[in-house]
């Protein structure tokens, strides 16, 4: 395995790990909020008891996000620190806004998490209201900084150098609104179809437990207009990638040729050696109107440019089928949930629509990761678009094989781990029925 | 004094308070490791209950420390990363088992046998890590990092840091966590054999950090390391000494008379004390031999948002940190725990 190789994949696995975490960052502390937002409303113990329920697990996973990040941090320098010293002075603005953005985080899920009894009940609610603002600031500084990556702005280059630094255009790129929007909603739409599909699973075999029938009412209550909006947003990032980034949008597309009213295709596997997409579903005029709102309009393929610019087609086109795919299904249960609400007032008797949801409950991550692969993976071969290429960002430091080895045994123990503990707090629980609420 | 410098001391600042308040979780699970006697067991639960709520919060300023020299001095950072590969990726291992090992613990079941495995886990990360990280220090200190172009493997990335200076370095931030940890703990706990203990725990810590001092003093005097040079010669170093030694004198001697406030206070200015004379012997040299304060500034434009950005974030960084240790640190608010968790669950009026 060639250095580069050994870099591009420990930064894979270790933005993978991270992103999971951060993800259920975002989304999580806007669950425990609303459950404890109906204890303070109604008295009911039981939304107590989901509320605490669910801040154990968050405990868990913000601590191997936080650590994770700031195994990323010191990543940025271990692994590509050329890129680092001259995109330091670039985006650095936002990584040190979302240095404060994630203390905050840091110190009310403290407050939060061992303030149950130390803290008057609506100062605690407020806690939970700080960590998710927090959070979700948190995250949209960071995209800010991958965003320029993608639509590099805010500076020009003299003699190879950055010259004329503007660190608010920088921030402020052309990428940063879509990607910041996209992911924001990905985080919620992902932690609430998972945390109903896990309490769905436990509504299959217990229909009338009141525990797992308002943890699903509140996990959907966020998974809906999320996972409902999230295919506009979806819609404003391919307008953006097809006009900033058209080689990216041909492999996300197995679009080879350029064509005028090019089809939009579904599945399929791209050559790169024959420099076709065969057994895709193809949808007649379909990707030119997607992208360019106009049936006839001309899609560049991957031949208007050279090879060597080519990220790799046949990932960055599976990620993209699997991202779109698994949204889709996603935005399908919360119309079946709304149909079914709509209609009969109660969506925990339906079976079917319980597995559905139980089946979807890595759904969102899953989609997270195709997503960030196609943006990431689609760049390629450059670091900062069009101005630095990622072989040229390595660290010169040999054997990066064996760090590689060491993080990726680490991260798979802990995430055994992660695992195992959710399991045993959030699962292996006794289940609550009516008679158990205590009036 | 030009903004570049203004910024040099705030990065020193936020490692001054990552080792005042991280370094002193650390020191804690020094601790842990080290739990003896009849009381091991209490001793422990007051090491979890003294890092549980902030350990998270305090864990933050490293990455502040990271983020604000690859914002302001990119090329120190990129130097840093590539010079201390190996250390750096170990103490990341360290911070990654600590940090998951203890939140493991704490929500892992209580009768699990599994959970002695985390304590393990987060005492042993927590005494390597301040090695590691003493030993990137010293390396740094050291001038090594200077490294001439198209040396071989061992030569580039092995050598700098692998040196007596370096761990001894490593020892003496190890021993001043545990030096902070045990003064701190001497005032969160209520109990006086416990508070007896920690001051022990203290005691010893404090001797080994005058111990490694003097080891780094003799073997930096015996390499000619030009930070010695600075510590023993330039003008502000006699008052600097005396200071940090009165410090010193002051910590012990309150420690000795049980008066565990001052002593805290104390023990954090003379660890501060510590930290900024290395500071100030370094200057202006962020990596001595290659890059100064001035020659790897970012350009204005950044160093001037970011110092905007600073503003804006101490906004809201300090009230809410207050907010934090006022919670949890502060015995005025002990009232709040005695109330009994059915008192709690009973709701508000509506």
């Amino acid at each position: 395995m060639t250095d580069l190789l050994a870099a591009r994949t420990q930064m894979a696995l270790s933005l993978g790990f991270h992103i999971i975490f951060a993800v259920i960052g975002i989304g999580m502390p806007a669950l425990m909020v609303l459950a404890e937002r109906k204890w303070l409303k109604t008295g009911d113990p039981v939304w107590l008891d989901l509320a605490k329920r669910w801040s154990k697990g968050t405990a868990i996973l913000f601590a191997v996000g936080a650590v994770s990040g700031t195994v990323l941090s010191f990543e940025l320098g271990l692994l590509w620190p050329t890129f680092m010293e001259y995109a330091g002075p670039i985006i650095g603005m936002p990584f040190s806004l979302e240095g404060f953005a994630f203390f905050t985080e840091a110190i009310f899920l403290g407050t939060y998490l061992y303030g149950w009894t130390k803290l008057s009940p609506k100062a605690h609610w407020w806690a939970g209201v700080a960590v998710m603002v927090s959070g979700t600031v948190s995250g949209i500084f960071v995209v800010f900084a991958n965003a320029w990556m993608n639509a590099p702005a805010g500076f020009e280059i003299v003699n190879g150098l950055p010259t004329n630094i503007d660190p608010i255009a920088a921030m402020l790129n052309p990428a940063s609104f879509h990607q910041t929007l996209h992911m924001t909603i990905a985080a919620f739409a992902t932690t609430g179809i998972a945390v109903a599909g896990i309490h769905a699973w436990m509504l299959r075999k217990n229909p009338h437990d009141v525990f797992h029938r308002s943890a699903l009412h509140v996990a959907l209550l966020v998974a809906i207009p999320a996972s409902l909006l999230q295919p506009i947003s979806g819609d404003i990032s391919a307008k953006f990638v097809a006009k900033y980034q058209p080689a990216k949008l041909a492999a996300m597309e197995g679009q080879f040729a350029t064509e005028r009213g090019a089809p939009l295709r579904i599945g399929g596997i791209p050559n790169e050696a024959t420099r076709e997409t065969k057994y895709a579903l193809e949808v007649p005029k379909a990707l030119s109107f997607l992208a360019f709102a106009d049936f006839d309009a001309e899609v560049k393929g991957l031949e208007a440019f050279p090879e060597e610019d080519w990220p790799p087609v046949a990932i960055t086109h599976f990620a993209f089928q699997i991202m779109v795919g698994l949204g889709t299904l996603m935005m399908l249960a919360s119309l079946w949930v709304l149909v079914l609400w709509w209609r009969k007032r109660e969506v925990a008797e339906s079976r079917p629509l319980l597995t559905f949801l139980a089946l979807l409950t890595p759904a969102g991550f899953i989609a997270v990761e195709a997503g960030w692969v196609v943006t990431e993976v689609g760049r390629q071969p450059w670091i900062v678009y069009g101005f630095m290429r990622t072989k040229d960002a390595l660290t010169p430091m040999p054997g990066l094989v064996y760090p590689l080895i060491g993080i990726t045994l680490l991260y798979c123990f802990l995430g055994v781990v992660v695992a195992y503990l959710l399991w045993a707090q959030i699962l292996k629980t006794k289940p609550m029925t009516q008679e158990m609420r205590v009036p | 004094m030009t903004l570049a410098y203004v910024l040099a001391g705030v990065t020193m600042l936020a490692l001054n308070a990552y080792v005042l308040l991280g370094g002193a979780d650390f020191g804690a699970g020094v601790w842990d490791l080290f739990a003896r006697g009849p009381r091991a067991a209490r001793q422990r639960a007051a090491i979890e209950e003294g890092i549980g709520p902030i350990w998270e919060a305090n864990h933050v300023w490293v990455i502040l420390v990271v983020v604000l020299l690859f914002t302001c001095f990119p090329p120190v950072y990129a130097h840093l990363s590539v010079a201390l590969h190996i250390p750096i990726s170990l103490l990341l291992v360290g911070i990654v088992l600590r940090g998951s090992a203890f939140t493991f613990r704490a929500y892992d079941s209580t009768k699990s046998p599994v959970q002695k495995y985390w304590g393990r886990i987060f005492s042993i990360s927590s005494t390597i890590t301040p090695v590691l990280l003493g030993v990137c220090v010293g390396a740094l200190v050291s001038g090594a990092l200077a490294l001439p172009e198209g040396g071989d493997f061992l030569a580039t990335y092995v050598r700098p840091w692998l040196t007596p200076f370096a761990f001894a370095i490593g020892g003496l931030t190890l021993s001043v966590f545990a030096f902070l940890a045990a003064v701190y703990l001497c005032v969160e706990v209520h109990e006086h054999e416990l508070q007896e203990d920690f001051r022990r725990m203290a005691i010893a810590a404090a001797i080994a950090v005058g111990a490694f001092a003097g080891i780094a003093l003799v073997l930096g005097s015996r390499d000619r390391l030009p930070v010695m040079g600075s510590l023993l010669t330039q003008p502000w170093a006699l008052p600097f000494q005396l200071i940090t030694g009165v410090l010193a004198v002051a910590a012990i001697g309150a420690l000795l008379t049980r008066r565990y406030r001052l002593a805290r206070a104390a023990a954090a200015a003379q660890v501060s004390a510590l930290m900024w004379g290395w500071a100030l012997a370094q200057a202006p040299y962020l990596i001595p031999g290659v890059h100064t304060i001035e020659s790897a500034a970012a350009p204005a434009i950044t160093l001037r948002l970011v110092s905007y950005g600073l503003v804006g974030g101490a906004c809201v960084l300090v009230p809410s940190l207050w907010y934090l240790f006022r919670v949890f640190k502060s015995d005025s608010m002990s009232a709040f725990e005695r109330v009994d968790t059915a008192e709690y669950r009973r709701p508000p009026e509506p």
